[in-house]
């Protein structure tokens, strides 16, 4: 920049800053400029970033909140759920008669009301979910409260069922007035509240989700490891095969990887099943007799088994991908030092691949944990996975809240495991094929 | 080693040897071909180790290569069996003994019949047998809805996706990592979860203000859900062909008085062409596999090909799911024959060497 030839108002001077053609100094064009790139790029991925907000960010957004938000009683009993707040639960005694007066008043009303989500039928199942049994309470007590025609209204419910003296009842009809709760929350980990409205573990034949969640974690990681495996010798041999045969059996291993995941886990049900191929192939052989066929598919192991097929193409790939920048010289100057092929292997060679170790069964485990269909398909009643439960309480229960509440703790898991590979692997490096 | 010098070499003779000792064994012509298979790959493929291997080397090699094999077949075995055992003439999943012994009437084309007949009102011939074919059987119903909205997500994720990932390998791109991070995270996120947000989500009505009514049980919410499953598939394959990317070249076409659309047209696209399309080809083959959001988000009228082969295979099973399986298979052979096509073309416009 020293060259005399070029115009002297871009020349650095001691008493004048560096500035452009125009005039604007330097430092000053040069952060605009940065800016406006900055911002195109932005803008670039504005479009899709807003479509993924909308649809995919929110909607989670959404569920996660409805987990413990829940005004069923708030809408079915509006004056009755302001009412009770008044009411001293640690007292000991009975709300008073004027909030049974409304109680009894709401009934009437909601009774009359048709509208989906505000009928007694909801209000009834919201408070059935944390007394299991308190349903027909609720149904039979609102049939016949349109027959009290007046107070007191505190011995008139108690008449018609000795239960609405139950202090308990009212808590939790007080704690579900709320529209916030953690009921849903706690009965996902297997807790709830007791009589005293203090928060305890669930009885211990009724702790179901916890127990799921273990059972979909052991049965990941087990997949996890099975697939490591398995993928390690055939990612060294690809790894190792000159391009043109390696560039063959790769698609051995992409093949799967593009079948379609309905079409895997049927072609396994005909494997497995009892009359299926491999028990044929086993009778056949002699293995076992015919009447003794192994029970294969529609509980763990056909979970398993499938899973590490459908699963194997995603520890295949960054296992090879690793593999393959390693240079083979590595092993054979290993060897000419005299370490053993066992010492080289495990001295040399191994503690290189382990970016592509952490990459795969990261992406393994992550991709199993949230599995839905194979579970669904093969896994029986003993082979299913935490996302079963919650489709099932989408689906058929229709209890939202608690299936909310379970994907919220699935997805905490999930979320972990990626930002840590985020952390260990950089999800740039992230590739099919 | 020469195909010719394996053929004569000792260990190939042992194979031969063992194989008819195999079959006089146990007489079956199946077993053998496994048998050939599982001890004559490895023998094939193993090439004359180094004059210092010792024997344990040696036998060490063979049972690697051996365990290989058996894992390529069970990688490959459960897709190829399907093939035959659509063609089964009994209702059965499995093969029959006439299966076996190759007699001819045990095969048929029956179940490929049913994909088209079933659902018919009147499939054995009528005045408007086409039509009816066409609005009423039910696979066929399936393909064209998985059609219809594999290729409308499909255009959605791509030209989404792409622009993304142009903004996304631009060096100057701030909150890089986050925002790749939020992009991916439709495929790390369990499909039920995200079905489930979305089933709450959509079922409001006056979410979008052009939109009054509902979006669950219609083809909208389905194609919107497997656009937001394609993008992860878009952004990775695209950004994957921008990194190879000689930003120079941009320069250089501005440099000749080339203007943003001209070089975009003129230069970008071509070279990242391969990538978008194969990009393209992951997000359809997404849309068309995925079965979770459809579930959860469509009705009978929606059904796509994956959703009903899900509920085939939990009511009646029956090998006309075979038959689709086999016709998805070849159309899987077909797309990852695509794709390697243009991975081929990708790597000859950079300059890297011929796979």
């Amino acid at each position: 920049m020293s060259d005399t030839a070029l115009p002297n108002t871009n020349i650095a001077q001691p008493d004048r800053p560096l500035v452009t053609a125009d005039g604007i100094p330097l430092k000053q064009k040069l952060a605009r400029t940065t800016r406006t790139m900055k911002l195109r790029a932005l803008l670039l991925t504005l479009p899709l970033v807003f479509f993924v907000f909308v649809a995919f960010v929110i909607p989670i957004g959404q569920m996660l909140h409805r987990a413990v938000h829940n005004p069923t009683v708030s809408e079915v009993a509006p004056n009755f759920a302001e009412a009770i707040q008044d009411w001293d639960a640690d007292s000991g005694e009975l709300p008073s008669e004027q909030i049974f007066e409304i109680f009894v008043q709401d009934l009437v009303t909601a009774r009359q009301n048709r509208e989906v989500g505000k009928t007694v039928g909801n209000l009834a199942t919201r408070i059935n979910y944390e007394i299991p049994g308190s349903r027909s309470l609720f149904t039979s007590t609102a049939r016949k409260a349109g027959r009290i025609e007046q107070g007191p209204y505190k011995e008139a419910l108690l008449e018609i069922d000795e239960d609405w003296g139950d202090i308990h009842l009212w808590r939790t009809l007080q704690r579900a007035s709320n529209n916030y709760t953690l009921a849903f929350m706690l009965a996902a980990v297997d807790m709830q509240y007791d009589k005293d409205g203090d928060i305890v573990q669930a009885n211990e034949l009724y702790r179901i989700y916890i127990p799921i969640l273990l059972k979909t974690i052991g049965l990941s990681a087990l997949i996890t490891f099975l697939c490591f495996l398995i993928a390690y010798p055939v990612s060294y041999l690809l790894s190792t095969l000159p391009l043109r045969t390696s560039n063959l059996l790769m698609i051995l291993v992409l093949l799967p990887f593009w079948t379609s995941l309905l079409v895997r886990t049927s072609a396994w049900i005909a494997m497995l099943q009892t009359e299926g191929i491999i028990n044929d192939i086993m009778v056949f052989l002699g293995v076992i007799g015919d009447d003794g066929r192994i029970q294969m598919i529609y509980n763990q192991t056909g979970t398993v088994i499938s899973m590490v097929h459908i699963l194997l193409p995603f520890m295949i790939l960054p296992l090879y991908s690793v593999m393959k920048t390693i240079p083979p010289s590595y092993m054979r100057a290993a060897r000419s030092m005299g370490a053993t092929q066992t010492y080289a292997f495990f001295r040399v060679y191994f503690p290189q691949t382990t970016p592509g170790i952490a990459a795969g069964t990261l992406l393994v485990f992550i991709l199993a944990i949230g599995y839905y269909i194979t579970p669904a398909l093969v896994g029986g009643s003993d082979g299913i996975f935490i996302s079963n439960l919650i489709a099932d309480h989408i689906k058929k229960t229709l209890n939202w809240s608690l299936g909310s509440a379970l994907a919220a703790i699935l997805l905490v898991v999930v979320m972990t495991l990626y930002w840590l590979y985020n952390r260990l692997v950089g999800v740039d490096k992230l590739k099919f094929g | 080693m020469s195909f010719k010098k394996r053929l004569t070499s000792n260990g190939f003779y042992a194979l031969i040897g063992a194989t008819i000792l195999f079959l006089l064994f146990t007489q079956s012509i199946l077993g053998t071909v496994g048998f050939l298979l599982i001890f004559g790959i490895p023998l094939f493929c193993m090439n004359p180790l180094p004059a210092y291997a010792t024997t344990g080397d040696k036998i060490g090699k063979y049972a690697y290569l051996a365990i290989c094999t058996i894992i390529f077949i069970f990688l490959i075995l459960p897709i190829l069996i399907i093939i035959p055992l659509s063609f089964n003439a009994e209702p059965y999943f499995t093969f029959t003994d006439g299966m076996l012994s190759l007699d001819p009437d045990a095969y048929s084309f029956r179940w490929y019949a049913d994909i088209v007949r079933f659902g018919m009102t009147s499939p054995d011939g009528g005045p408007n047998w086409w039509s009816d074919m066409w609005n009423n059987a039910t696979w066929i119903r399936a393909t064209r809805n998985s059609f219809f909205i594999a290729i409308c997500a499909t255009l959605l994720a791509t030209f989404l996706g792409t622009l993304a990932a142009l903004g996304l390998s631009r060096p100057e791109m701030p909150f890089r990592a986050q925002i790749t991070s939020l992009l991916i995270s439709p495929m790390i996120v369990p499909l039920v979860i995200t079905a489930t947000g979305m089933f709450f989500f959509f079922a409001q009505k006056d979410i979008f203000p052009f939109f009054p009514e509902s979006l669950v049980n219609t083809y909208t919410g389905i194609v919107l859900a497997h656009a937001i499953l394609g993008v992860p598939f878009v952004i990775i394959t695209v950004t994957a062909t921008l990194s190879g990317f000689d930003r120079s070249l941009i320069r250089a076409s501005q440099g000749m008085g080339a203007n943003g659309w001209t070089t975009f047209y003129k230069v970008i696209m071509p070279l990242i062409l391969p990538g978008m399309i194969s990009g393209a080809l992951f997000a359809f083959i997404t849309s068309l596999d995925e079965v979770v959001a459809v579930i959860f988000l469509a009705d009978v009228d929606q059904r796509t090909i994956p959703r009903q082969m899900f509920s085939g295979l939990r009511e009646q099973i029956s090998p006309t799911i075979l038959a689709v399986a086999t016709i998805l298979v070849l159309i899987s052979i077909g797309l990852l024959t695509a794709l390697e096509l243009l991975r081929r073309r990708s790597e000859r416009l950079r300059g890297l060497s011929p796979g």
